[in-house]
């Protein structure tokens, strides 16, 4: 103190990878969250899509193993996207967001963290599941092992600002508790776990509107090469749109609250 | 009862907003904290109602008053965690906001902050990557806050006081010229509150400012060079702690004397004041044995009564609501 000290602020509003080194080992600390993103979606895999049935049945240049395997994925990298959203309602919630405000951290770099962290959880789920499901039976041509894995996880982008949404909207320590079954609700309606066309016309006609219905399409995509693409896409824009901007709604009155 | 004004008693009946002598601000470089007559609404209820205070670096402060009297509101304005409804707030000439993001000031609060899945140590590490310390700086404050020791414990395992020291080392990462505790021993025992303590001693030695709020008298007392009362969201009094005490330090003399005399009362040496209801007379002085050898030896008085005035009705004296006005918080 006898010195003065030379101060400067942070780059990047505070954005840094040492925030988000620190962050991501205490997710994966989270049992829960290691639970839900990484273990659920392969089991899923494990119980729904390895019968022999599915292994023989072809699909595009895979069989319906690989099918599912896709939806499995996209449901495990919505989950994870979803929950590193959430994590504001948490901190919220324990007054963390409030010790942050007497750091030289930016709201703006604070939100950009947790996206990457919900992408980089996202990207490990994907993997995950995609490596149980290559050492027990799916099979996809080489091309769709990349272009569904890249589209499921770029996709759950969706379903990360879903997360930053429902945080800043339910301060909740248990967000997830209640998001969990929404988001079964929703991939159930999108055709993940069943394709809609299977549940009749009027069930399928509705489940387009769904916001897991476009990220499904699209990460299927390179394998079925089937179904409106332009529908798809423009499902997970507008739900995009319609998320970000709630987030960014109440995220500005949360700001605002001085 | 007066307010003082750094210590002296000044006798406006009612509620001066006091301040420093104008001459002790002239030629002195900076505030660490300059409030302009800071006011703090939020809706109907005035939580601050125009607070002037400016504190020199250096001066270890207590600001004194009980729940509600608007202490927590004037931290938040000191912090940037909220803009005063009216006048200006200064930290180091800066603007709060701006004193926060380059570490001039930080701050212990009450309770919450805190996330369980952390470890004490990744807390600090955390924080200093905000403010884009090294590892040395991590190292330091654990060390000053006491916590080394604990380091890999989760947050959540952590006790109250243990957690309160966390919150202390995290203050400490930037090196602030200016550190705010609000309440910072709220539910810890009495050990944990004297180990509190001891560390923010050992701190303030390097000459911080500190500024801490509190409704313990004694923390006032032993801690605080100058003692800040706020009552309803006003200061009502502000002196060094010697002072405060020195206020406290007189006491009542009261009897029962038909037809006292008030000028001959007032004329004793050492009296303050000297009040006459009916035939009841009450007379305050530093010196009351003199008071009562004079009652009892040069006039009729009876029933006489000599009661001590200590800092704990100072304090409620100085803080209490008189009339029944909602919450000022």
């Amino acid at each position: 103190m006898s010195m003065p000290v030379a101060r400067s602020l942070p780059r990047f509003g505070g954005f840094s990878f040492g925030m988000i080194a620190l962050e991501l080992r205490r997710m994966v600390r989270n049992r829960r969250t290691v639970i839900f993103t990484l273990i659920m979606p392969a089991v899923f895999f494990l119980l729904f899509g390895t019968n022999a049935a599915s292994r023989a049945e072809r699909v595009g240049g895979g069989n319906v193993s690989g099918y599912i395997l896709v939806s499995m994925a996209v449901y495990g990298a919505m989950l994870a996207t979803t929950s590193g959203g959430a994590m504001v309602s948490i901190e919220r919630a324990a007054g963390w967001s409030r010790q942050l405000r007497l750091t030289p951290l930016r709201p703006a770099a604070y939100i950009a963290v947790k996206l990457v962290l919900a992408m980089v959880i996202g990207a490990v789920s994907v993997v995950v599941a995609f490596a149980v499901g290559a050492a027990s039976g799916a099979e996809l041509p080489a091309s769709a092992w990349v272009g569904c894995g890249l589209l499921a996880w770029v996709c759950a982008l969706v379903f990360a600002a879903f997360g930053l949404f429902m945080g800043y909207l339910l301060p909740s320590e248990n967000v997830m508790q209640i998001l969990g079954p929404v988001l079964a609700v929703l991939a159930f309606a999108g055709g993940l776990f069943v394709p809609v066309d299977t549940l009749g016309h009027t069930f399928a006609t509705i489940a387009q509107f769904t916001p897991v219905y476009g990220v499904g399409e699209i990460a299927r995509y390179p394998l079925t090469r089937d179904g409106n693409l332009w529908v798809a896409a423009l499902n997970v824009v507008v739900w995009t749109a319609l998320f970000a901007g709630g987030a960014m709604w109440r995220f500005r009155r949360d700001t605002a609250r001085v | 009862m007066a307010p003082l004004r750094r210590g002296v008693p000044v006798d406006d009946g009612g509620m001066t907003v006091s301040a420093l002598p104008e001459a002790a601000i002239e030629g002195s470089a900076q505030f660490a904290v300059d409030l302009q007559a800071a006011v703090k609404r939020f809706g109907a209820v005035t939580a601050v109602d125009g607070i002037s205070l400016r504190i020199r670096p250096g001066e270890v402060v207590a600001l004194l008053g009980p729940n509600g009297a608007g202490k927590t509101s004037t931290v938040d304005m000191l912090l940037g965690l909220s803009a005063p409804t009216q006048g200006s707030v200064k930290v180091y000439g800066r603007p709060p906001r701006e004193a926060v993001a380059l570490g001039l000031v930080s701050a212990v609060m009450q309770t919450g902050g805190l996330l369980k899945d952390y470890t004490v140590e990744e807390t600090v590490r955390l924080t200093a990557v905000l403010f884009g310390r090294g590892r040395a700086d991590v190292e330091r404050a654990l060390e000053r806050a006491g916590i080394g020791d604990i380091r890999r414990r989760l947050v959540g395992k952590c006790s109250g006081g243990q957690q309160q020291r966390l919150r202390f080392a995290m203050a400490l990462l930037p090196d602030p010229e200016l550190l705010i505790l609000d309440e910072p021993t709220t539910g810890m025992d009495v050990g944990g509150r004297h180990d509190f303590w001891t560390s923010i001693r050992r701190d303030a030695r390097s000459g911080r400012t500190v500024i801490f709020a509190t409704h313990y008298l004694e923390e006032a007392d032993a801690y605080a060079d100058r003692v800040v009362f706020v009552r309803r969201g006003r200061v009502v009094a502000d002196g060094t702690a010697a002072e405060v005490k020195a206020l406290a330090s007189g006491r009542t003399v009261r009897a029962t004397l038909p037809g006292a005399r008030e000028a001959q009362l007032r004329a004793l040496p050492g009296v303050e004041s000297v009040e006459v209801r009916g035939d009841t007379v009450l007379v305050r002085s530093v010196d009351s044995d003199e008071v009562a050898r004079y009652l009892l030896t040069r006039t009729d008085a009876r029933d006489l009564e000599v009661t001590a005035r200590n800092l704990e009705q100072a304090f409620l004296a100085l803080t209490a609501d008189e009339t029944t006005a909602g919450s000022t918080r």
